[in-house]
């Protein structure tokens, strides 16, 4: 099994609750594959620097994955389908970073960050009201 | 070192990620990465900021992907 940090971005407008649905979807296709998904963070909805496919913002989402090759290849193949999926990119490393990464310590979107977390259910909107906590406001 | 020689010499700067509170080159880290670019969205040669030949290959990476990723643009205008 190998280390894999995949990040990829969700359509403008797509509401946070389908951002979630996807997220656990594609997190099954790992978890199905044999693989395990260790961490997932919303960054939340962010202006693009440049426009992919007329969008100019879109939800970044990172998960950690811990998984086989065919599974991370499994899981690209139907984000690549995926008509709400704009750009997706997994990276190898030698060893996941731990605690929150940077982009949710840094404070210069926290206002995009904060219209996303008035969510109610889910473990995900959870654990992403505590890296709101976390960054001290 | 004689005086003479010492004016003519410029200090040679350090490597920003060399030492032990370096900074990691991270492409998530855009503050980090932006320091490194010019006005135009350009990498800054590593004359220029003294960046090592090995961090200045991590750094070209690194910005690289965060450019594929919109979180840095490719050219400012």
């Amino acid at each position: 099994m190998a280390l894999y940090e995949h990040i990829f971005i969700v359509r403008q407008d797509t509401p946070h609750q389908r951002v979630e649905e996807l997220t656990k979807e594609f997190s099954e296709i790992i978890s199905k594959n044999g693989g395990e998904v260790k961490k997932t963070e919303f960054w939340g909805l962010r202006s693009l620097a440049y426009k992919i496919k007329k969008n100019k913002k879109g939800h970044y989402i990172l998960m950690n994955i811990d998984a086989p090759s065919s599974a991370l290849k499994e899981m690209e193949n139907s984000m690549l389908l995926n008509e709400d999926v704009i750009r997706s990119l997994s990276i190898k490393v030698n060893k996941h970073e731990e605690g929150p990464s940077i982009m949710m310590k840094s404070k210069d979107d926290k206002e995009v960050k904060i219209n996303l977390s008035n969510n109610s259910d889910g473990d995900y909107s959870n654990q992403y009201s505590n890296n709101l906590n976390n960054m001290d406001i | 070192m004689h005086n003479k020689s010492r004016n003519f010499f410029k200090r040679r700067k350090s490597c920003p990620f060399s030492g032990s509170d370096a900074p990691k080159i991270d492409y998530k880290d855009i503050r980090l990465l932006q320091k490194f670019l010019s006005e135009r969205g350009k990498i800054v040669p590593s004359r220029i900021t003294a960046v090592s030949a090995k961090k200045q290959r991590e750094l070209s990476t690194a910005v690289k992907r965060a450019r594929f990723l919109g979180l840095l643009p490719y050219v400012v205008d």
